[in-house]
């Protein structure tokens, strides 16, 4: 058994293509483990984390590490430079007789194409100047990428505002325009309901719900996780607003957000007030209906009825004895799962933790990358404490080992967890990871995970995440203790990987899965509790 | 009818330009909706914060628009012809060279060998090793960039008192611009070679060529049609010429204009008929009034504060520099890349010297490499095949404001030759201007081993781009 580790200095690809080159180089014969990736400190972790030894590199250097036999070197080797062909085939840049070469900038396809829409999806430190081209050309611009500078997002949304182009994003996961899904977008009936989603997961949540229930929309206009924060203060949720009433085919808008700045909330509801048309609210925070809830209330005065939510296999799963991991891949599937779950244990938890004492957090501190306000309500016992990457406060922040005994909610696609990595949507090995470390520690009482099917996503995500449920399930077996796993399917008929069959893939892996994350979230934190789950 | 917010976008039929993550392109021509991809690669390392101001500098986008329509709208006539003490006031002792400035020890081979022979030609040295020993010692020698005079000259450059000059004037903004006379091929000043044939021959030019040239120039003034340059380039690039390295028919029609006041000259029939014979076996004939008019027109560019696009790309043979419109007159200079391409007789690429000279002009107003599309024949003497010349003129338009309104090239549906570089877009795409040259030899006094193609070094377009940054308003 040998490493083969190699640097290429110029050799930029994306990160979601070579994690396509990664998986044909590791799954070549021969060949026990390899990575190939761009040298960003990140992926020198992983790599070196394999065992890898790695020289000293630049993030846009090329990184090739493959292990195996003699034979498997060679064989892995040239497994990479066909796939690296392949990609660069792939990318249209062709020498053929007056044929262009493929434009290099967002401008230049913008001119080239004619376009009326374009969408970012460059590396975060980039991604401003690229949008920056689509605004000054007079297009709007979908951001996909995260990490961009809170400046830069103010900066865009002020220039897109002076050219009457909309900002969708940045860290947008998910829009529908005019029925097109672009981003992360689940395939859902047109009809006449519109959203104006400061949320990528949150929106696909809703989504899927309005689509269970037979209400289609007329457009998804994504605005960033941030736009409702204090400083952007909703400039592209004004925007797409206005643009929403101003919409023969929208009847209906539902406001969607991770939780906002009540002042910017407090604006926007007055703002909305003047368009017109009914606006609903699917704006979470403690105290907040959660997603389900906001849905089942636009529903109610749209005089649909309401019945129950889709689930598979409910009520299958046999308690467990220990804390709440929840592993996600959706931010705000995450923020909702905390919300209800921290209210939930609190309440379960809460006569026992009263003698405690109860523990005052600070007013208005900003702990969490997207710059929203601290959503403290005052008091709260520390029994419903959920330690998380993107805490409800704080406090509650999780160490760079990502570890604690207690309940632990951890959301992969979090700006930190994606730097020169494919979001877990797509790349899901990280969490993957993650469920086998739960499944062996003796203080994992419940998993609670989520699954986003749709555009963007992972051809095939149920199958892997059934093949790690299974593995941790007999891993906990063989340890002598029960792991119930709750799965949030966000998903409809219509999405290429199949509502029904995924979410039987999953239920034949000993899971319980449900359409609405915050059924899920409840059942998971009732299965913590012997009397809970008869 | 009130107009609808975000430009109709809600009710519009969606084409989408992406940047980024394929899977998201392909997603969409999965719902057959029309897609066009941006081939992104990141910029050049350790722009980003520097791109980012420059790129948000609100005078850039009209600085720029400014720059090009200038430098495309500027004119280029052919006004006069004269000794270089006369036209550019240039004592005995100073001594243009291409390039950035430059001192003699930091000198190459070829700019050596050039200012040797200009000495010889001044009368300054009785020499080779005198020469050389004065301009080592520097006493009463002054070495000055063309550029600084408004200038150009081929290859070494090398510009003396005594030398004739072109001299090419633009009504349009007022300006005008000098070039030596083109010696043809081979053992030649402009290459390093000064050896007596390079000296007899640049003595013949000041007595006979320079005055016969003179006369029909001036005659064709008197008739108040001075012979217009940037007609002829247009043509030219119609014709199979890209106007750096390939001037042939460029020469014939400059020929054919000049003719007839040539042979009316005062001089001797047999004088006359070597002037005729010496430009008309030149296929460089042209050169040295193309490049003036492209100094022309990067003239009328320069100085637009905020501005990021580049007016100057020359090379003495040791540095490659360039000056760009919002910098003023300051150089951003690198370390001169060594051409590649095809090599004249047993000459190999060990014997080529780094790029030099102020033919980069050429380029930087929109023709030379950046026309090679319309020059297919240029690709045999550049070590290149024709698809890459389509694709280099193609890749061009990457990284320039502009498309010529003058300069039109057929096989491309008669688009506009890609004009004014743009700093921040080279940044951006890490994408280098493509310049056609000859290339000199290493050793002084060698003259042109071959010709082929070759790049700027990207730290001139960084430093300049930083420079931008420093400069631009918030």
């Amino acid at each position: 058994m040998a490493d083969h580790v190699e640097l290429r200095t110029g050799a930029y690809y994306d990160s979601v293509s070579l994690m396509q080159v990664s998986r044909a180089v590791a799954a070549t014969s021969g060949v026990e483990a390899a990575q190939v990736a761009m040298a960003t400190d990140l992926n020198l972790d992983v790599i070196r984390g394999m065992g890898f030894e790695v020289p000293a590199a630049a993030p846009n250097d090329l990184l090739i590490a493959i292990r195996g036999d003699d034979s498997g070197i060679e064989a892995g080797k040239s497994a990479v430079e066909t796939a690296l062909a392949e990609l660069r085939s792939a990318s249209g840049s062709s020498a053929g007789l007056g044929q262009a070469p493929a434009p290099r900038t967002l401008g230049g396809a913008t001119r080239r194409g004619h376009a009326n829409l374009a969408l970012v999806s460059v590396p975060g430190p980039h991604a401003t100047t690229e949008a920056l081209d689509a605004i000054n050309a007079g297009v709007s611009v979908m951001v996909f990428s995260d990490n961009v500078p809170l400046a830069d997002e103010i900066r865009l949304k002020d220039a897109a505002a002076a050219q009457d182009v909309l900002v969708m994003g940045p860290d947008c996961g998910t829009a529908v325009v005019g029925g097109v899904a672009l981003g992360f977008a689940n395939v859902v009936s047109p009809g006449t309901m519109g959203l104006v989603a400061a949320s990528g997961t949150g929106a696909q949540q809703v989504m899927c719900l309005l689509d269970a229930a037979g209400v289609g929309i007329s457009h998804c206009l994504g605005v960033g996780g941030r736009d409702l924060s204090a400083e952007v203060a909703g400039r592209s949720t004004k925007q797409a607003l206005a643009a929403l009433a101003a919409d023969e085919a929208t009847t209906s808008i539902l406001v969607v957000s991770k939780p906002p700045a009540p002042q910017v909330l407090s604006d926007i509801e007055r703002y909305a007030a003047e368009l017109g048309k009914p606006v609903h609210w699917a704006t979470l925070g403690a105290g907040k209906p959660d997603l389900t809830a906001a849905v089942e209330g636009a529903l109610r005065s749209a005089g649909q009825a309401v019945g129950e939510w889709p689930s598979w296999g409910a009520g299958s799963a046999a308690p467990g004895q220990g804390s709440l991991r929840g592993l996600f891949c959706g931010g705000t599937l995450a923020d909702e799962a905390m919300l209800i779950a921290s209210e939930e244990l609190a309440r379960s938890e809460g006569t026992h933790s009263r003698s405690e004492g109860t523990h005052s957090r600070s007013e208005g501190t900003h702990s969490r990358s997207e710059g929203t306000h601290s959503r403290s309500e005052g008091t709260h016992s520390r029994s419903g404490q959920i330690r998380s990457n993107i805490p409800l406060s704080p406090e509650l922040a999780l160490g760079p080992d990502l570890r604690d005994d207690g309940h632990v909610v951890i959301d992969f696609g979090d700006d930190s967890m994606t730097q020169g990595r494919a979001h877990p949507m797509i790349d899901p090995s990280l969490r993957l990871e993650r469920i086998a470390v739960e499944a062996a520690d003796p203080t994992c009482g419940v998993l609670l995970l989520d699954l986003v099917l749709g555009f963007g996503a992972h051809p095939d995500p149920a199958g892997e995440l059934a093949e790690a449920i299974r593995k941790a399930r007999a891993t906990a077996h063989s340890d002598g203790r029960t792991l119930p796993v709750v799965v949030s399917i966000t998903g409809t008929s219509g999405d290429p990987q199949g509502l029904e069959r995924c979410a039987t893939t999953l239920v034949d892996a000993g899971a319980e899965v449900y359409l609405s994350n915050a059924v899920a979230a409840r059942r998971a934190v009732a299965l913590l509790h012997k009397e809970a789950a008869q | 009818m009130t107009t609808q917010p975000l430009h109709g976008l809600l009710s519009a039929d969606l084409s989408v330009a992406t940047a980024g993550v394929t899977l998201f392109a392909d997603a969409l021509r999965q719902q057959a909706v029309p897609v066009t991809e941006a081939a992104w690669q990141p910029p050049m390392p350790g722009t980003e914060a520097d791109l980012a101001r420059v790129l948000a500098d609100p005078r850039r986008e009209a600085a720029n628009a400014e720059a090009v329509r200038r430098m495309m709208a500027a004119g280029a006539e052919l006004v006069d012809v004269r000794p270089a003490r006369e036209a550019l006031g240039l004592e005995k002792g100073t001594f243009l060279h291409a390039g950035p400035p430059i001192e003699f020890a930091r000198a190459s081979g070829p700019l050596k060998g050039a200012l040797i022979g200009a000495m010889l030609l001044e009368g300054l040295a009785d020499s080779a090793p005198d020469a050389e020993a004065k301009l080592e010692k520097g006493d009463g020698i002054t070495l000055e960039p063309c550029h600084h005079r408004d200038a150009v000259g081929p290859m070494a450059g090398v510009i003396s008192p005594s030398m004739w000059v072109y001299e090419l004037r633009d009504e349009v903004h007022g300006n005008t611009s000098w070039c030596s006379l083109n010696e043809g091929l081979g053992k030649v000043l402009r290459y390093g070679a000064y050896g007596p044939e390079v000296i007899d021959r640049l003595h013949w030019m000041n007595a006979t060529l320079g005055p016969i040239l003179q006369q029909a120039v001036r005659a064709r003034v008197d008739q108040g049609s001075a012979i217009d340059i940037k007609a002829i380039i247009a043509q030219m690039l119609q014709m199979g010429d890209e106007g750096h390295n390939r001037n042939r028919a460029g020469s014939l029609m400059l020929l054919r204009e000049l003719l007839p006041t040539m042979i009316t000259a005062d001089a001797p029939s047999t004088d006359i008929a070597e002037a005729v014979r010496f430009s008309g076996a030149n296929e460089h004939f042209f050169l040295n009034l193309g490049m003036p008019a492209c100094k022309l027109a990067t003239l009328a560019g320069q100085g637009i504060p905020g501005s990021s696009i580049v007016t100057t790309m020359a090379r003495n043979g040791t540095d490659f520099g360039i000056r760009v419109s919002g910098t003023g007159d300051e150089w951003f200079t690198g370390p001169a890349n060594t051409p590649e391409g095809l090599f004249l007789g047993s000459y190999g690429p060990e014997d080529a010297n780094p790029d030099i000279g102020d033919s980069a002009i050429t380029e930087t107003g929109g023709i030379g490499g950046f026309a090679m599309a319309a020059a297919p024949a240029i690709v045999k003497f550049v070590g290149g095949d024709v698809p890459f010349a389509l694709q280099a003129t193609q890749t061009m338009y990457e990284i320039t404001a502009s498309e010529h309104t003058a300069f039109q090239i057929p096989i491309l549906e008669f688009r506009g030759t890609p004009t004014g570089i743009d700093v921040a877009a080279v940044a951006r795409t890490g994408i280098l201007p493509q310049i056609n040259t000859g290339m000199a030899g290493r050793v002084a006094g060698t003259g042109q081993v071959g010709a082929g193609l070759v790049n700027p070094p990207p730290r001139c377009f960084t430093q300049a781009l930083s420079r931008l940054a420093e400069l631009a308003t918030p």
